[in-house]
């Protein structure tokens, strides 16, 4: 390869990278919009701030690897290949969405693209987690499952069990942990007596590093490093993200466990803008590589609203449905 | 309830809650709350909003994501000689504990011989109506009550949201509260200075001679509505507030069933299995003879709760429902 074509093999990935983060962004500052003018109900959790990690994250699996994620999953989804027209209707509560409207915003499911939830019990991923990539063992197949989670999650018994089990067993799966700081209201201070997570994976001897979680090719690049040792068959990963959320934990949260200050702080290391400023200064971005990668989420967005409105309600008839296989 | 003073206040039901804690926490310094997000962030349906700048963190004590481990530490202080207000969540979340719950708190009074007494109140919120799907929104409380070694309060009106904690504290038993999600926005009228109230008796909310609506909880106001449409034809329903679902009050339900003849149960639980179960076989094995129909059921539809507002709004009894019900077995059903 000359190195001309690797320039432009490494801005076009730099430019995917920007996109994907900037799909995540303006999918959930619709989503906000929506939950405002009452489209969307129940509980929403933006990832608003933390785009980097199931950026990068994801661009180190496979297709055919299996994710699991949390209530606050619309971009690992989105990433993960779900259409933005199907978590759209999904939260707008129509049978067109990814989990018919039965799950909404926290329960995103995709079988298709093996995206096993959206669990809105902290730490009940974990446990999945393990038995997906126990299946893939005793199936031979080289897949990895990717766990997301939140730091709230390390104070639940399901994460230690889960992490020794997956240690003990040898089991392909990277444990995605995206520090934030705070637990709805609790920090990690105050929740945590030892407050390096990478510590207490590592007692689990497993490999466990610390990212920079606004960084996206340091996420990029620790992930891949740790999906190769996985499919290695060098057994569990802990990856830290060290992130933060920029919004509210949910719509009800009044946020008075943090300053104002702390989140303009945070927002000055915003993904996006961190990673455009980087690609600008190598010469990887112009004005009019952002319009059109603006273009490209904002009609994404589009469509998506237009689908999950003209979507339809599953009728009442069908409400004993999905209890047992048919 | 028996009232002191004539002064009423407005208030509401999340109000009357944190009313509560704040009295025991004033009344006892051996009373404590401690649960997830309690106190910084002012609990997650901000019952405790407030009390840690009154109390202090030491009494208001946030807890890690650990529901096992705090509602055990909530047992091991009880049995220290404290007196633990624990807070979970949701009852979804309770599940992560049950394990304390079942085989410690409601056990260890009885495999001790009789020596050591837990003395802890469990409060959770329970219940649909807030499009949270199926992982926040269920009714478990009547599996609590099939547990002998705790007791199931569910408050459903403002005097037992205020009054109900203060006996949950003073009974030497673990006793578990039950506030549904949708009655914390409730407004309602209440003495400034209440009592405690017993925590053992249904009450009888409504008299009526026609038929016996008997519910608790998130369903209470919904049956009261039906009561109140079912007047509009004449026709007088008793309403009874079952208010403790262990232990279960059978005298004052058997009496009203032998006064009605009829009984509708209305329980936003799944119907296989239910706390409405229990209470229709307590009826037909204490008032069969006296009854001139089935007894009727108005449970929740045997599904998970569905996120879409109108499947799950269709998933759990409503005011139509309990109304068809109750002309159903009146034989007045058009
Ligand atoms: C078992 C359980 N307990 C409590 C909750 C309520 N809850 C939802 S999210 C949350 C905070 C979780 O924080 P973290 O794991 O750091 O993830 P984040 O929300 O920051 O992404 C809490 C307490 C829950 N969903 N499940």
């Amino acid at each position: 390869m000359t190195t001309a074509e690797k320039t432009l093999n490494a801005q076009e990935h730099a430019l995917h990278l920007l996109q994907q983060m900037l799909r995540i962004r303006r999918f959930e500052e619709k989503c906000a919009e929506l939950y405002q003018a009452t489209k969307i109900r129940g509980f929403l959790h933006l990832y608003i701030g933390e785009e980097a990690v199931a950026t990068g994250v994801m661009e180190a699996l496979q297709p055919d690897d299996a994710v699991v994620a949390t209530y606050r999953e619309h971009g690992h989804a989105l990433l993960r290949g779900v259409s933005a027209e199907a978590i759209m209707a999904e939260m707008y509560g129509k049978q067109e969405g990814c989990s018919r409207g039965r799950g909404g915003s926290m329960h995103l499911f995709d079988k298709a693209s093996r995206f096993y939830g959206g669990n809105a019990i902290v730490g009940g991923g974990l446990p999945l987690a393990v038995g997906l990539a126990l299946a893939d063992k005793l199936r031979g197949l080289k897949r990895v499952t990717a766990c997301f989670f939140g730091e709230g999650a390390v104070a639940e018994g399901e994460f230690h069990e889960s992490m020794n089990l997956a240690a003990l067993w040898n089991l392909p799966v990277l444990f995605c942990c995206e520090n934030t700081l705070y637990a709805m209201g609790t920090a990690l201070a105050r929740s945590e007596s030892e407050t390096n997570l990478t510590i207490k994976a590592a007692s689990y001897e497993m490999p466990a590093w610390s990212v920079d979680g606004m960084d996206v090719l340091a996420v990029e690049e620790a992930a891949a490093r740790a999906v190769a040792a996985i499919r290695a068959g060098g057994g569990p990963y802990f990856l830290e993200f060290r992130t933060y959320r920029f919004r509210a934990h949910s719509m009800f949260d009044p946020e008075l466990y943090r300053s104002k200050e702390e989140v303009a702080s945070w927002k000055e290391r915003d993904p996006i803008e961190l990673f455009s400023e980087n690609l600008r200064g190598r010469g990887l971005l112009s004005d009019e590589d952002l319009v059109r990668l603006e273009q490209f989420a904002a009609e994404e967005v589009a469509r998506a609203v237009d689908f999950a409105e003209a979507g339809s309600l599953e009728p009442l008839e069908e409400l004993s449905r999905f209890v047992y296989s048919d | 309830m028996s009232v002191k003073s004539a002064t009423m206040l407005k208030t509401t039901y999340r109000e009357a809650v944190r009313e509560a804690i704040r009295d025991a926490m004033r009344r006892d310094d051996r009373v404590f709350l401690m649960g997830e997000d309690v106190g910084k962030y002012g609990g997650c349906y901000a019952v405790s909003l407030g009390l840690l700048e009154e109390f202090g963190p030491e009494r208001i004590r946030d807890t890690p994501l650990s529901e096992a481990a705090f509602v055990g530490a909530g047992i091991g202080a009880a049995l220290g000689g404290m007196r633990p207000i624990v807070e979970v969540m949701t009852v979804n979340f309770s599940l992560l504990a049950l394990d304390q719950i079942v085989n410690t708190a409601a056990t260890i009074l009885h495999m001790s011989g009789g020596q050591f007494n837990v003395p802890l109140v469990i409060r959770m919120a329970t219940g649909a109506g807030r499009q949270l799907a199926a992982q926040h929104s269920h009714s478990l409380e009547g599996w609590y009550a099939h547990i002998p070694g705790i007791k199931v309060l569910a408050p459903a009106t403002l005097e037992d949201a205020r009054g109900m904690l203060w006996a949950a504290i003073e009974d030497p038993d673990p006793v578990l509260i039950f506030e549904h999600a949708m009655l914390y926005g409730q407004e309602g009228e209440l003495a400034e200075d209440v009592a405690a109230v017993d925590i053992d008796k249904a009450v009888i909310r409504r008299a009526g001679s026609d038929v016996s609506l008997i519910t608790y909880g998130g369903t209470f106001y919904k049956t009261m509505q039906a009561a109140a449409e079912l007047a509009k034809d004449g026709i007088e329903a008793e309403v009874i507030d079952l208010r403790s679902l262990r232990p279960l009050d059978n005298g004052t339900i058997l009496d009203s069933v032998r006064r009605t003849h009829r009984a509708v149960i209305i329980d936003e639980g799944w119907r296989s299995g239910s706390l409405a179960a229990e209470v229709s076989a307590r009826i037909t094995e204490g008032a069969f003879y006296e009854l001139d129909a089935p007894v009727a059921r108005v449970c929740s539809a045997e599904v998970p709760m569905p996120y879409a507002k109108h499947l799950e709004e269709a998933a759990i009894p409503q005011l139509p429902g309990i109304v068809a019900a109750a002309r159903e077995v009146l034989g007045t059903h058009v």
